[in-house]
């Protein structure tokens, strides 16, 4: 089968690879029918997070059709020829974790535990195509995938419904949605959103789903922008205001953002000394990530506020101001997406025509153009917010 | 011997009483791990640094390295999510170890709750050693220790404590392993010259996701693009790569089909 396979720092390539067998008996291979790049996608493209080796299959959203099953999948709950939607962590569906609902938390997934345990006291679950200390699991930017414990993520979706409205219930739409969740948001509360990527914008929309008056998103380009103010809020510029904090209090009456989130992560840009400063650690590596929003949403963030971190980090972060943490009594909130427990209210809210979560999407390409999308993707070219890969159709550069 | 958290002791003896094999063995780790990484940092990439971390931590296991000649002890400790009695159950049957404990080939029942164990030493060289269960309180402790005339002794204790509101059963091994003198005991001790406690670990990952997932997670077997020199020779450091090859499903079944 293709696969799209991560041979190095920004060395994307199409190969031909073995197609994925049954390997456990919960099991289940999924042929491929739509699969796409991931804003996070770009920090194993950039090299920023450790643990990827040459040859591995990336990708974690997609959906396709169920070809094989292993002896131990619960037949009521997955068959061979439902359409799945296959979210990005792989959850046992029995430990301490999956019990209360903390699926991206399982115990059970992770064969390379020890290595996560070692960068992070415990390890999180398995996750599709991101690194051997998540577990190493081929990805899904293939045209076949294996799934373990198939029968507690993937969601089955009736046919009549385009891919393009259920794919990102796969990982973006889902963590979007929790990012806002975990901003606890109250009537006529004011959210604040670093980063209008897909994740920003399925945010932003949910934040509004879940009661919030105003959003105020904040990015540096305009296409991104101009969808976030689709979605109904208002924007900040950030290279085009002198800072962000003064433009928030002047926008808050002073009182700042009842909530703060990250939809930004471990590669942030800025201006100034402390983002060239961040940038030299990272290229040397004695700082994983570059944590300029975070501090930015901690500043920025009113008294007793939530900071919500949707985005992802990697590991080491320098000057993170706690003392504002602290003494402005702010609450935390952030994690890899509790999948299972949002997309089958998600799937409702398509269903119900609430929001169809295909506006994203900027490119449609087949899966041989996989490695120039990423470097299209990574340098915001093309007013690219979404790339799409259709593993089936031949082509290549137009 | 009981502790919270993983953990092993034994006594150090004297480096310059360690054997010839074992102390080139252990320079030639320091020389070519420290190459390695002097290798991987000059290729200044993403690719460069794992491979300097690897090389640095292969030349620090080396002069880290002790050969474990002298009796020690292990333990390790985790939850599953089962009630006491099944946990017991599941340990009961000694026959089904290998399962979970990777480098333990077979338990055979010889009856009077005597068992014949086969491990798998280094270069696939059988080790054998016959235990008999000592004390076993129901649905709370076994014990077990190695009959004499045996290759090497390995004694084991399991304990298992409910714990509160529902979230389990506690499962406590600890182990006491000597081996033999002589080359045999060296090679047998390599075995688990990485880390006694991080096998034990291992075995109880292995076990726990058994009881709770009914299967043991792993990624080996599934398909990957064209992999370097560099990461054969990382896969082939990996503290936890697997010291027999797993039967693949399919002939796990057909060879359930045969029982059957």
């Amino acid at each position: 089968m293709k696969a799209v396979c991560w041979l190095g720092i920004e060395k994307m390539s199409v190969e031909t690879v073995p197609d994925p067998e049954i390997i456990n008996p919960r099991d289940a291979i999924v042929r491929i029918t739509s699969t796409a790049i991931c804003g996070s996608d770009l920090h194993l493209y950039n090299g920023y997070v450790p643990t990827m080796e040459q040859g591995d299959i990336m990708g974690h959203e997609f959906m396709g059709e169920v070809v094989e099953v292993g002896p131990g999948v619960n037949k009521e709950k997955l068959k061979i020829g439902d359409r799945v939607v296959v979210p990005f962590t792989i959850a046992c569906g029995n430990c301490f974790f999956c019990k209360h609902q903390l699926w991206s938390c399982c115990d059970n997934s992770n064969p390379n535990y020890w290595i996560a345990e070692k960068m992070m006291g415990y390890s999180p679950s398995g996750l599709f195509g991101y690194t051997h200390m998540m577990g190493g699991y081929a990805g899904g930017q293939a045209q076949f995938a294996r799934v373990p414990f198939a029968d507690v993520g993937p969601l089955k979706i009736p046919s009549g419904i385009p891919d393009d409205k259920v794919l990102f219930l796969s990982d973006i739409f889902p963590t979007g949605y929790f990012g806002a969740l975990n901003c606890d948001i109250k009537p006529g509360d004011t959210v604040a959103i670093w980063g209008c990527g897909p994740v920003g914008q399925f945010a932003i929309r949910s934040a509004f789903m879940l009661g919030a008056e105003r959003v105020i998103a904040i990015d540096r380009f305009r296409y991104r922008l101009q969808q976030a103010e689709q979605g109904g809020a208002e924007t900040i510029n950030y290279e085009e205001v002198d800072s962000v904090l003064g433009t928030l209090k002047e926008m808050t009456s002073n009182i700042g953002p009842d909530s703060c989130m990250d939809a930004v992560g471990m590669e942030a840009h800025g201006k100034g000394l402390t983002y060239l400063l961040d940038k030299a650690k990272q290229a040397v590596k004695v700082e994983t990530d570059r944590p300029l929003v975070l501090r930015e949403c901690i500043q920025a963030c009113r008294k007793g506020g939530t900071v919500s971190v949707p985005g992802v980090y990697a590991g080491f972060d320098d000057m993170i101001p706690l003392g504002a943490f602290m003494n402005k009594g702010l609450t935390l909130k952030t994690g890899q997406t509790h999948m299972m427990r949002f997309m089958g209210d998600l799937f409702q809210r398509i269903q119900n025509d609430e929001i169809d979560p295909s506006f994203v999407i900027s490119h449609r390409v087949p899966i041989d153009r996989a490695p120039e999308m990423y470097k299209i993707f990574r340098d915001k070219q093309d007013r690219c917010t979404k790339v799409v890969l259709d593993p089936w159709t031949n082509g290549h550069a137009a | 011997m009981r502790s919270n958290s993983d953990s092993y002791s034994h006594n150090r003896r004297d480096s310059a009483s360690y054997p010839k094999s074992f102390v080139a063995g252990r320079w030639g780790a320091i020389v070519a791990g420290g190459a390695l990484a002097a290798f991987g940092l000059s290729r200044r990439s993403g690719g460069g640094l794992a491979l300097a971390i690897a090389g640095g931590g292969i030349a620090l296991a080396g002069a880290k390295a002790r050969p474990y000649l002298e009796p020690f002890s292990a333990h390790s400790s985790i939850l599953v999510n089962c009630s006491r009695e099944e946990a017991f159950q599941r340990w009961s049957k000694f026959e089904d170890f290998p399962r979970f404990m990777h480098h333990v080939e077979s338990v055979t029942n010889l009856g009077d709750g005597r068992y014949r164990w086969v491990a798998v030493g280094p270069a696939d060289t059988p080790v054998q050693w016959d235990a008999q269960v000592e004390t076993i309180r129901e649905n709370e402790l076994i014990e077990w220790h190695t009959l004499p005339n045996s290759q090497i002794t390995v004694n084991g204790r399991v304990e298992f404590t409910k714990e509160p509101d529902e979230r389990g059963t506690s499962i406590h091994v600890s182990i006491e392993f000597a081996p033999p003198a002589g080359p045999l005991g060296y090679s047998v001790a390599s075995l688990f010259g990485k880390d006694p406690s991080f096998l034990i670990r291992q075995d109880l990952r292995r076990f726990k996701a058994l009881l709770e997932a009914g299967e043991v997670p792993t990624t080996e077997g599934q398909p990957h693009g064209p992999r370097s020199a560099a990461i054969a020779a990382l896969r082939f450091v990996n503290p936890d790569r697997p010291p027999r090859k797993e039967p693949r499903l399919s002939e796990n079944l057909e060879s359930q089909r045969g029982i059957a």
